[in-house]
């Protein structure tokens, strides 16, 4: 009998410390997926982030460096502008790339570094425990946030892919949201056109994924989803912002 | 501030500030990647990095802050490249983080530390006050750099060359630790052939290249299993063991019949060297020891003093510590002499540099109280 889905060669067969109902699970699968359609496993070279999905090279079966809490996109520069040759990807979550790394962030992006980064927004600290993200939304509690995000003490939800597309260095920003077959397909060919643009040079390529995490939300994993379709998208947009 | 440049290999002398000569030993070493940001007495360096690094096919990036370009260090050594950076002392601060990941990664990296006036702002003057940042680990975690303290600018040049070997050879990070009087003084400057064709091509097997033909590589600082990473920084030890049996560099200079023993690096020991000199001409017997390796430091310079003497043996000398800071190396020097002679200090920082009359004002009292 013919196999028709089968696990990517890009993904190590080993169980993940993910929690039931997660998003990194799919987002890593994905990024996986394409790698292997794309052809690229054996020049690839991803940057893990501080935060939950810090062993990411535990389960990516290509050439993986970790970068200190932020700084992946530095890291990043430094490997792609020495390996030009290869595919550099970072992977980063909302505390990474837009609290303690966003000057990385910004100038990574503002230097149009051909490179291809993978942003997971899913609106809390999770390795931590659940604190307030600057993506975490008005209103929604976290550990550090037990009354919910107020504006007027905790700011408002740093939409960071809407800054960075102001920057004529920045080529493709796209938001995409893991809740449901449909969204995951376009998150798919998102992942695909970033990874392509860096194939082809035409530079910095970014997409944001709205991904769940029930543990942190306090919800269950289908919860969890139709909390990101019905709540999380009306601050956050999906679609292609750039 | 492009200026014209002789490089090529011969006997000809070159006129170069130490932070060129820094530069220009870097590329001679083959070093293809400097990430750094503008810092007052350091400046030279990175605007040279500016012009001839490109021109010889490596990279150059003015990063966005001090951490961003530690980082980027991190990712282009990671990546294979021979890599640098360059700071002053507020700078090099901010780099901590960085330097104790390339530690715990064990990734070869070479950064530049010309020191200024410290803490805080501080100033902009010379200053030797970053020993104890530099020799011990100056970020989290039990590591070491090496750590290489020019003299002059042939040194400049000779001792950042070596850096990248040392960190190549040990996958370690070396810091060259200099002051603002020794980056911004011209002295002649004699390009070395070897320096070049030195230039080694270790196999970096760990490199991340993309995993053709291979296993996947992982450059990675994280030990998360249980006893993980005991047996790592064990695994650290071993190694920072052998390279204090190995590494250690020192200058003596009249030290034989010598009755005080001057200790000094870097700018410091010039000085040191030229009150040596007036006091050997005055019939004192004056030397001096100058530590070249900070970390590790040269115990083996100050061990034929301190071995167990026979009768006959001639009373061992007296160390004077001086220092363009407040008693740091000062440390390093009483544990190795740990009580067995008399050691004291002269020191001065925020400015102030001990003058060749200080020295000598000060071993006169020595002498006589």
């Amino acid at each position: 009998m013919d196999k028709i889905y089968v696990p990517p060669r890009s993904l190590r067969p080993v169980s993940t410390h993910y929690c039931p109902g997660c998003g990194h699970g799919l987002a890593h699968r994905l990024i996986a997926e394409v790698i292997d359609e794309l052809g690229i496993r054996e020049k690839v070279i991803a940057v893990a982030p501080v935060g939950c999905a810090v062993i990411a090279y535990d389960y990516w079966d290509f050439d993986c460096s970790e970068a200190a809490h932020g700084r992946a996109l530095a890291v990043a520069t430094g490997i792609k502008r020495v390996r030009p040759q290869n595919i550099v990807f970072t992977y980063q979550g909302d505390g990474d790339l837009a609290a303690i790394g966003t000057n990385e962030t910004i100038h990574a992006a503002n230097r149009g570094e051909n490179l291809s980064v993978f942003f997971i927004n899913n609106a809390v600290y999770g390795m931590t425990g659940g604190q307030m993200a600057p993506t975490t939304l008005l209103g929604q509690k976290t550990s550090t946030t037990p009354e919910g995000r107020s504006a007027q003490v905790q700011g408002y939800p740093l939409k960071i892919s809407e800054m960075l597309a102001l920057l004529p260095g920045v080529k493709y920003i796209e938001r995409t949201g893991l809740y449901s077959p449909p969204e995951i397909i376009k998150t798919k060919k998102a992942i695909k056109k970033a990874l392509m643009n860096q194939v082809e040079g035409v530079g910095f390529s970014l997409v944001e994924m709205l991904s769940p995490c029930p543990t942190y939300w306090g919800l269950s994993p289908q919860e969890a989803m139709s909390w990101i379709k019905n709540t999380m998208v009306k601050e956050f947009p999906l679609g292609v912002i750039k | 501030m492009k200026r014209s440049r002789k490089t090529e290999v011969g006997r000809q002398k070159i006129l170069m500030t130490g932070n060129e000569a820094i530069a220009e030993g870097a590329l001679a070493a083959g070093c293809t990647f400097y990430a750094g940001y503008p810092i007052t007495p350091q400046n030279e360096l990175i605007a040279y990095m500016s012009v001839h690094m490109q021109e010889r096919g490596g990279v150059f990036i003015q990063a966005e802050a001090e951490v961003a370009a530690i980082n980027m260090v991190f990712g282009a050594s990671a990546a294979g490249a021979r890599s640098m950076t360059s700071s002053s002392s507020p700078g090099i601060s901010l780099k901590q983080e960085g330097i104790s990941y390339i530690a715990g990664a064990e990734l070869p990296a070479v950064i530049v530390n010309i020191m200024r006036g410290g803490p805080g702002l501080g100033n902009i003057a010379p200053a030797q006050s970053d020993y104890f940042q530099a020799t011990r680990s100056g970020g989290h975690g039990d590591y070491h750099c090496l750590v290489l303290a020019p003299s002059g600018i042939q040194e400049c040049y000779d001792l950042t060359a070596l850096a990248f070997e040392l960190a190549d050879q040990y996958r370690i990070p070396v810091i060259i630790l200099g002051d603002g009087m020794l980056g911004q003084m011209m002295e002649p400057l004699a390009i070395k052939s070897e320096v070049g064709s030195q230039k080694s091509e270790v196999r970096k097997e760990w490199a991340l290249t993309g995993c053709q033909g291979r296993e996947p590589n992982v450059a990675k600082s994280f030990y998360l299993k249980e006893g993980a990473l005991e047996e790592f920084n064990l695994k650290l030890q071993k190694k920072y063991r052998q390279i204090q049996a190995k590494e250690e560099r020192w200058e003596e200079f009249l030290v034989d019949d010598a009755k005080i023993v001057l200790v000094a690096y870097g700018s410091m020991a010039r000085i040191a060297k030229a009150a040596v000199k007036a006091m050997r001409s005055k019939g004192k017997k004056a030397g001096l020891i100058r530590p070249i390796s900070l970390w590790p430091f040269p115990k083996q310079a100050f061990s034929k003093f301190l071995a167990p003497g026979t009768k006959s043996r001639a009373p061992r000398p007296n160390f004077l510590v001086i220092e363009m800071s407040y008693g740091q190396m000062l440390e390093d020097v009483q544990l190795v002499v740990n009580g067995r002679a008399e050691v004291e200090f002269l020191g001065r920082s925020g400015g102030g540099i001990p003058s060749e009359k200080e020295i000598i004002n000060k071993v006169n009292k020595i002498y006589h109280g």
